[in-house]
């Protein structure tokens, strides 16, 4: 099982080398481009294929334990120790990585975004996974942080090499906001570490916060949590997202919303929760009123964008719905709740699932038809998907209406969970205030339905039969329905069973938030 | 009886195995000296390889004396009851710093035997004897200065390692630039040595000794008339070693000199420069000052503080189609890179134990080390874009992935290990030991503000290494890298990728000191 874990990790790492250096004999393919673009699927595919063993062979059982557990001491002088483990609550986030990476290695194998050489795209693909993967794996704070970092640098090249208009400029804005945040927050996370004196995660979990003192908690949540809500993104600190998404290529969008997004909220849960609860105390309901804050911005942008006449883009517009979606996983985290924080593991999954669909639909939409400009694509009357490319048009209403939350599907059964937490909060935690927020954010699920509907009537209705010349979209093509399936299937089955997530995250979040006293 | 006692104090027994490193280098600098004036024309360049040759043998002789790390090896002591008190002493820290210095100047020489080689080739020749003894001569003095336990010793070795530094920048004949840099650097130099003499005559005023040992324990009881005397002394000490370092308000001359220097020497200045500067400030401040840490303390913390700053916002500032602008980035860079330097030995004013005082101090020589394998890789890729680019401007660097791959990708590698992010991730370790460094000793407004200098760094690092990455303008041309600068940039490649996989290597010394 460890190996297993360990092979996860470092797989692609050993991928992105490979990657770089030329195929060996017999591996060629038709030209090095495709050889290379082979290579990436092969190893996600593997990676995937890893991480599916590993889910199986977890202990369903226990979750709340750690499992395939490595424990390695490297840097002794900083108390560094390769410590890797998984429970139930970085399994489905383990899994949803490999998935999500293999789709879009997959993806870019029949449909490469335009920029330079695919060698390095694959190898950059390759190290964003590895670090990705590291980061839920990982239960050691320095190298919870070094994996937070590693991801930086791929992701730059990613959007600034292959991205479409302003992209030098987005993603900029990209590493320069995510690392304000994360320096930040490696102070908070040494903090920490010196003042309790390990580094080790389990280790500190279980203290529960018994050794740091209230004022150390504070500060070190102060600095911890800035630093993942830039990354999460926390309204105000969102302002990079819309820009890396639309200049970012399909498949930076996907791994961005899909992944990158819960790297943030991931640490919320696994850091900030156990390892300093006195400090989360004192910001829950700050967290909370910007969470609301973000929901409802984040929709009144959203509809703001779907207006004819306001040349909104798509991406752009998908990407303010993610400051809506995550503010629901922060509010479920900030009620400090075993619900909430179920909830909000089970948004971040879902959230994972639907956007990465609906960020790969919206890329092939525009491929097809060269815009993703909402006024452009629509005219005065409406794309009218539905009769151009029907197939293309049905999955783009499915990804909307299970985004907005619709009940069977996936989207619904977080923001629900999340907003019960509200309704009932920590003891320690002031009930009238977690009340105002769940009916503001009760309300954004309504804003939030609003703006969809717009987009799907606009994007999917209207009349077909316009002028005989113009051009048919080509449908769904093969390749695109082996990418999507996967997603849609799986915002299905967790909208249909959500015990089979939440029965994972459950006992792993029971005994977070109790600490060592269970 | 007396005669025989008087007779033995005044004739030492010398451990010439404790000494031999810096001998080794002086003397084979001067050998170098005097075979420049029996060598004809077309030999000059044996000249390289004898002090290739000497260099390497100085490091040999480093390692009879590692086993004797636990107990310090001293000689120069002075004799009678008090023989605690030595003039040279190797212990750990002498040798890890005369490790670095040494390799620091076998790196230079590599890099210097092309640059000497290109000279002959042109016009614009360099007078070699003079350049390889100019040079020994400095990483003598240089070596000598971690050994140098009394304040004499101190101030000489730093003078040792300044002289010829000076002569070494202004060595392009011609060079009207060249002269410039060395004439604002010597007087500048200068100046702070000034200084740094008139505030030790004041501690040997107030104290009566020049053994730092003796100095930390009689400071402790000055006559209370005296304390303004010996306050004063602490501080003027302090600024020659913060000039060798480059901390603001002593780095205007930085950019400049490092223009102006051949660029071999530029890497030189960068690397051993700062490592004699920082060794001087550890050594007076945490062996001879320890009872002012209140006062060098919050000065030191204020000078790293604004040294990165004006470092990095300078470095930030710089066009990248300004000639030499990689150069001058490199030297900004360089003092944004000595602020962080500073801070753990801020720190150690701030500590309480003893152990304390040893891990902070061990933290600015973990991340010295790394800064001195990847600053010179950096230089040596430099020097080799310089062959062709004779402007050096980092518009130059565009596209050299498209001309050769390796060098481009392992100038990424040294460029995000200075800035700290993975896969550099050495750097970001060392970076994580300075940050404890400041969070332990309770200086949580300097690591905020050198969180932010790190943020700013990270930008014009990772616009080069962007840049790097760019189309090329026009057809790369293929053309021949000079086996010593191979050999340069790989050496640097290999220890940087080597402690990025273990760095325990290096941090080792941040987690029990530096003794």
């Amino acid at each position: 099982m460890q190996f297993l874990l360990a092979l996860i990790v470092v797989g692609p790492l050993a991928g992105a080398v490979a990657a770089l250096l030329p195929a060996p004999p017999g591996l060629k393919g038709k030209s090095p481009d495709q050889a290379v673009l082979r290579h990436g699927v092969t190893v996600t595919g593997v990676i995937l294929i890893a991480a599916i063993v590993l889910a199986l062979g977890f202990d369903h059982d226990h979750p709340s334990k750690m499992q395939a557990t490595t424990d390695i001491s490297w840097i002794p002088a900083l108390d560094v120790r390769i410590h890797f483990g998984i429970d139930g609550i970085s399994l489905p986030l383990l899994v949803l990585t490999a998935l999500l990476t293999f789709l879009c290695a997959l993806y870019s194998y029949f449909k490469m975004p335009a920029g330079p050489s695919p060698k390095a795209f694959v190898a950059l693909i390759l190290v964003l996974e590895s670090g990705t993967l590291a980061t839920f794996a990982v239960l050691d704070l320095l190298l919870f942080f070094l994996a937070f970092e590693m991801v930086l640098i791929p992701m730059y090249f990613l959007i600034a090499r292959w991205g479409g208009a302003q992209r030098t400029r987005a993603a900029w804005k990209f590493i320069l906001y995510t690392l304000l945040g994360s320096v930040v927050m490696l102070l908070g996370l040494l903090l920490i570490g010196l003042r309790a004196g390990t580094f080790d995660m389990v280790a500190l979990a279980t203290d529960n916060g018994r050794e740091l003192s209230t004022s150390v908690q504070v500060i070190a949540v102060l600095a911890i949590g800035i630093g993942l809500a830039v990354k999460t993104p926390m309204w105000p600190l969102h302002s990079w997202l819309p820009d890396a998404h639309t200049a970012a290529p399909t498949v930076g969008s996907v791994l961005l919303a899909g992944v990158l997004l819960k790297m943030g909220t991931y640490g919320f849960v696994r850091i900030l929760l156990p390892i300093a609860p006195d400090g989360m105390e004192t910001f829950a309901p700050y967290l909370a009123a910007f969470a609301v804050v973000g929901i409802i911005y984040g929709s009144l942008a959203c509809l703001a964008l779907a207006r004819p006449g306001a040349k909104g883009d798509l991406k752009r517009l998908i990407a303010y719905s993610s400051v809506g979606h995550m503010g629901f996983v922060l509010l479920g985290i900030s009620t400090m709740t075993p619900t909430g924080v179920n909830g909000a593991l089970f948004a971040n999954i879902a959230h994972g699932l639907i956007t990465g669909l609906l960020f790969f639909l919206v890329g092939a939409l525009k491929d097809r038809t060269g815009s993703s400009d909402l006024d452009t694509l629509a005219k005065e009357s409406g794309a009218a998907l539905y009769g151009k490319a029907p197939r293309l048009g049905g999955l783009l209403a499915f990804g909307a209406v299970a985004s907005l939350g619709l009940p069977g599907l996936a989207g619904f059964w977080g923001e629900m969970l999340a907003l019960f937490g509200a309704f009932k909060p920590a003891d320690d935690l002031s009930r009238p205030a977690f009340l105002t927020f769940m009916a503001i954010a009760a309300f954004g699920t309504l804003l939030t339905a609003a703006y969809m509907l717009i987009v799907v009537r606009r994007v999917c209705m209207g009349p077909t039969a316009e002028a005989e010349g113009a051009p048919r979209l080509a449908d769904v093509h093969g390749y695109e329905f082996a990418a999507w399936t996967p997603l849609v299937a799986l915002t299905v089955l967790a909208g249909l069973w959500p015990a089979a997530l939440l029965g994972l995250t459950d006992p792993a979040v029971q005994q977070l938030l109790a600490g060592g006293k269970s | 009886m007396i005669a025989a006692e008087s007779t033995a104090s005044l004739i030492q027994s010398v451990d010439w195995v404790a000494v031999a490193p810096p001998t080794i280098v002086a003397v084979v600098g001067l050998a170098v000296l005097v075979a420049d004036l029996f060598l004809s024309e077309r030999n000059k360049h044996l000249l390289g390889w004898i002090s290739l040759t000497g260099l390497v043998a100085a490091g040999l002789f480093l390692l009879p004396l590692t086993d004797s790390h636990r107990a310090a090896r001293s000689t120069f002591c002075l004799s009678g009851p008090r023989a605690t008190a030595c003039s040279y002493t190797v212990d750990e820290f002498t040798l890890v710093i005369q490790l670095l210095v040494i390799g620091g100047a076998l790196l230079t020489a590599l890099l210097s035997m092309t640059a000497l080689k290109d000279a002959r080739n042109s016009d614009k020749e360099l007078p070699e004897g003079e350049y390889w003894f100019l040079l020994l001569s400095s990483a003598a003095g240089a070596a000598l200065l971690p050994a140098s336990r009394d304040l004499a010793t101190l101030v000489v070795a730093l003078e040792v390692a300044s002289l010829p530094a000076f002569a070494l920048v202004g060595l392009k004949r011609g060079d009207k630039r060249s002269s410039e840099a060395a004439l604002k650097f010597f007087l500048s130099s200068v100046t702070a040595t000034a200084v740094t003499l008139l505030g030790v005559s004041f501690v040997y005023a107030a104290t009566g000794t020049m053994h730092l040992t003796e100095v930390g324990e009689k400071l402790g009881n000055v006559d209370g008339q005296l304390d303004t005397l010996a306050q004063t002394g602490v501080v003027l000490t302090l600024v020659g070693f913060a000039f060798k370092v480059a901390a603001v308000p002593f780095h205007f001359w930085v950019p400049d000199t490092y223009v102006g220097a051949p660029l071999p020497v530029a890497a030189y200045l960068s690397v051993v420069g700062k490592a004699v500067g920082f060794t001087g400030l550890i050594l007076v401040t945490v062996v001879a000052f320890p009872e002012y840490a209140d006062v060098w303390g919050p000065a030191l913390a204020a000078l790293a503080a604004l040294t990165m700053t004006a470092g990095n916002v300078a470095a930030l500032r710089q066009q990248a189609t300004r000639a030499y602008s990689a150069v001058r980035l490199l030297a900004w860079s360089s003092v944004g890179q000595a602020g962080y330097l500073l801070v753990p030995i801020a720190a150690a004013g701030y500590a309480d134990q003893r152990s304390d005082v040893l891990e902070a101090t061990g933290a600015t020589v973990a991340y010295a080390l790394m800064y001195a394998a990847v600053n010179l890789g950096a230089f040596a890729v430099a020097a080799l874009v310089g062959r062709t680019q004779k402007l050096n401007r980092v518009s130059d660097y565009r596209g050299l992935y498209a001309k050769s791959p390796l060098s481009a990708l392992v100038l990424a590698f040294f460029l995000l290990c200075l800035a700290g992010l993975p896969p550099g991730i050495i750097g970001l370790f060392a970076k994580v030991t300075v940050f404890s460094a400041a969070v332990d000793a309770g200086l949580g407004w300097l690591a905020v503000v050198m969180a932010a200098n790190v943020v700013i760094a990270l930008y014009y690092y990772l616009q080069w290494t962007a840049l790097l990455f760019r189309a090329p303008e026009g057809e790369p041309v293929k053309h021949h890298v000079p086996a010593p600068l191979t050999v340069a940039i790989a050496v640097t490649a290999v220890l940087g990728v080597a402690l990025s996989g273990a760095p325990q290597l290096v941090l080792q010394f941040a987690e029990h000191g530096v003794r």
